[in-house]
């Protein structure tokens, strides 16, 4: 009810959509027209032959928020279908990130070094600058940024959460 | 309450130009007529349409009627109603209307012209974005780029809007589109691919909600929308079932008509304006069931002292509209009739099976809304001389009482909530008015809507002088295609709620409230070829009405009213049931509003609209 406050809650939820235009404004438009906070929006088509997509958004509010997050979704006409992942039980969740360095000498050397603890790859190269590619949770590639702060951070480009059920669960 | 796609209208396979394809296609979806005004992207229609015999088309004269005119329609008859408007600002100028049908769940297919696919994005002449724009204002849109896929669409949009929660759909048609040629294709078996709303109840949601109700001792059955929308059989179960199980039973503005106002059951509406008795009887009830309502603002009050102490069972289609703003204890998804049906049967079998339901308690629960009623909270003052808005309406009440083809359209105010206290509905279907929305100016246009489905009946417009200025050019309609629309304005010369929220909330400072040019309504209406009326004091009422409805012709009535009256009960925003002003005598601090003697309307209620 609103007047009790009830705990705050981030959840990963996946939909799979028609991959028509407008689909993903549609998505966008709930969430902005309805006061619902977006933490991160991935979207790709999955499957060609069926012209669908799957949007995974990440998103916080109180329980009652989250049940009306998904409602919403469901009625829409284009979504097929409306998975809570954090809900419904284990699922991994992963980020890409694109991290540029631009440093000499000693700072250089270290971020390398860290790069390879966090197994980042260095996919570019040249005398003054890398760029890392690294995947993993939010957290870790939070940790990652911050610590290249230091050592010549220059430019980050993330993909935002996309996941998946554990195990034999499917959507 | 589909229509029948007709397959006779399929058969040939010419090549068709899109214009061609669309009107077919309507045909096909059972349209007999369409609303709309005419421009450059949709002239190929407007030929089109010029060549066929199939669909009437109804020539409004600003496109904010033609959508509230199909909703009226739509309402009337439970179709689909269909609007045409060409771009740019026909389009926009149709927004309002998407949105009120989208709050009220009014089944709308609108086709709007686009320019040249071509040309969309370069701010080419009456370009807009129409399905950007006009996203949030429907339930689903499309633009169809391809003409091979116009007829797929059209059928998809008229299973959209009809199915499940109805609403309204745009489909936005570029130029080219509609004068590229191609096979027309009958609407498929299956109109859309995964979009189906359940329908169906869950056979364990009903046992649990039949489960609370044989327990009531203190029942009330909330009523709304859902139920009209479901079609009149949702009715008939509605009456059954209150009169099986022997509940008091109230109605939102928007489900008026489902219970009979005669029925002795019915406690009349609940809400801001609803009964002392509906509203006292929602806030003492230990089970509510909620057949086809929302929980709507108007309707609860401050949700935290909303009907506090019971279990609530929440009967609707539409899966969002649970938990959304008051939790429930038993959701029940599906069509309210169905619903209502499956818990009749559901109730038979368990009293057939030995439960019995508390029959002393439910008496004493009776004796007690009895006392409420005694209330009698639609009492005002009653004059001699200046007219009463009430006397009014309960004259035009007393003297349609006898037909049972009376429709009653309103716009938005102090005219509306009086309508919906005084105007006694016996069937559904036979009241018209903008409720979530709350659009001033859908009153004229929603009767003409009305009259266009049912050229015989009584069609009403209860008006107030402000709103009905909103939308007066369509009284040029109403005369070119000859409807007997009765337009009855209760004139006061003031915007009512406005200025009764002024007096109520901002110490009587009546800001930009009055209106100090109104027109001579009786000339305005001989000016557009109507009949005009006028009424100024109470001995004059009855004359004015009774040739109002002699008249075979469209009139227009001035009924010049007492200008300070204010609409009561009322609930002030952010207050609870249980703390109604009554009436005149109840507005000073102390005196009533159950506010702990701070008069009315607390802080925190000036902050609610």
């Amino acid at each position: 009810m609103p007047h009790t406050p009830a705990a705050i809650e981030r959840h990963t939820i996946a939909v799979i959509v028609d991959n028509e235009p407008g689909v993903l404004a549609r998505v966008i438009g709930l969430f902005s027209g309805r006061g619902y906070n977006i933490e991160s929006l991935t979207v790709a088509e999955t499957d060609a032959a069926k012209h669908q997509s799957r949007i995974t958004v990440v998103t916080t509010g109180t329980p009652m928020v989250i049940e009306q997050i998904k409602a919403q979704l469901d009625r829409l006409v284009p979504v097929h279908r409306v998975s809570d992942l954090t809900q419904e039980g284990a699922h991994v969740a992963r980020e890409l990130a694109l991290v540029k360095v631009i440093s000499k000498g000693n700072e250089r050397v270290e971020a390398l070094r860290i790069a390879d603890i966090f197994r980042a790859k260095a996919i570019d190269s040249t005398i003054g600058s890398f760029v890392f590619e690294i995947t993993g949770s939010g957290e870790k590639i939070d940790a990652f940024v911050n610590l290249m702060v230091p050592l010549g951070l220059a430019e980050v480009s993330r993909t935002g959460i996309v996941a998946i059920a554990r195990g034999e669960t499917r959507m | 309450m589909s229509t029948a796609p007709d397959a006779k209208l399929a058969q040939d396979t010419a090549p068709l130009s899109g214009a061609e394809i669309v009107l077919k296609a309507l045909a096909e979806q059972g349209v007999d007529v369409i609303f709309g005004y005419p421009g450059g992207a949709v002239l190929p229609i407007y030929d089109a349409l010029f060549q066929q015999n199939s669909v009437r088309h109804i020539l409004v004269r600003a496109e904010a009627g033609a959508v509230h005119a199909a909703e009226g329609y739509a309402r009337s008859t439970g179709k689909v109603g269909v609007v045409l408007v060409t771009s740019g600002p026909g389009a926009t100028n149709a927004v309002t209307g998407l949105v009120d049908a989208l709050m009220d769940s009014i089944p709308l297919v609108c086709l709007t012209g686009q320019v040249p696919t071509h040309l969309i994005g370069n701010d080419a002449f009456q370009e807009a974005d129409t399905t950007g724009i006009t996203r949030p204002a429907t339930k689903h849109n499309y633009l169809v780029k391809d003409v091979k896929n116009l007829s797929k669409t059209i059928h998809e949009a008229f299973h959209v809007a009809r199915s499940g929660r109805p609403g309204p759909v745009v489909i936005d048609l570029p130029k080219d589109v509609l004068m590229a040629k191609t096979e027309y294709a009958p609407a498929p078996a299956k109109a859309h691919p995964t979009y189906a709303p359940r329908t169906e109840p869950d056979q364990k949601a009903i046992a649990q909600a039949v489960d609370l109700m044989l327990g009531a001792k203190r029942p009330i059955l909330y009523t709304g929308g859902g139920i009209i929308n479901s079609g009149p059989d949702a009715s008939a179960a509605l009456i059954e079932l209150a009169h099986l199980t022997g509940f008091p039973t109230t109605s939102t503005l928007m489900g008026l008509g489902a219970m009979p106002a005669s029925d002795p059951l019915f406690l009349g509406m609940l809400g801001m304006h609803g009964t002392y008795e509906a509203n006292l009887t929602m806030h003492g009830c230990d089970v509510m069931v909620n057949l086809g309502a929302r929980f709507d603002d108007r309707v609860t009050g401050r949700l935290n002292a909303f009907s506090p102490n019971s279990k609530k069972i929440h009967a609707d289609i539409d899966p969002s509209s649970i938990n959304k703003n008051v939790r429930v204890d038993v959701p029940v998804v599906g069509d309210a009739g169905k619903i209502v049906r499956a818990m009749i049967a559901e109730w038979k079998r368990r009293v057939a099976a030995g439960a019995k339901p508390d029959k002393k308690a439910l008496a004493d629960w009776w004796t007690q809304i009895e006392q409420w009623r005694k209330r009698d909270c639609l009492a005002y003052m009653r004059s001699t001389d200046i007219v009463k808005p009430q006397y009014a309406l309960e004259r035009l009440q007393a003297l349609t009482a006898h037909r049972d083809d009376v429709f009653i359209s309103t716009e938005v105010g102090q005219h509306q909530m009086w309508a919906a206290q005084f105007m006694k509905f016996q069937k559904p279907n036979r009241w018209m008015t903008s409720g979530g929305l709350g659009t001033m100016g859908y009153g004229l246009p929603a009767a003409m809507g009305v009259q266009i489905a049912h050229p015989d009946a009584l069609c009403i417009d209860v008006a107030g002088e402000a709103s009905i200025l909103m939308n007066i050019q369509e009284l040029s309609t109403i005369v070119q295609y000859r409807l007997p629309v009765k337009t009855f304005i209760l004139n006061n010369q003031y915007m009512g709620m406005v200025r009764q929220w002024q007096e109520l909330l901002h110490g009587s400072r009546y800001s930009e409230s009055y209106m100090d040019a109104l027109p001579d309504f009786v000339k305005l209406a001989e000016a557009f070829g109507c009949v005009g009326l006028r009424a100024t004091k109470v001995s004059e009422v009855d004359d004015v009405i009774k040739e109002m409805i002699a008249v075979k012709r469209p009139v227009v009535v001035d009924m010049c009213v007492d200008q300070k009256e204010n609409c009561f009960p009322m609930i002030p925003s952010g207050a609870a049931h249980n703390e109604m002003i009554l009436g005149p005598s109840d507005k000073q601090p102390g005196t009533g509003g159950g506010n702990g003697g701070k008069g009315p309307i607390s802080e925190e209620g000036m902050v609610l609209v």
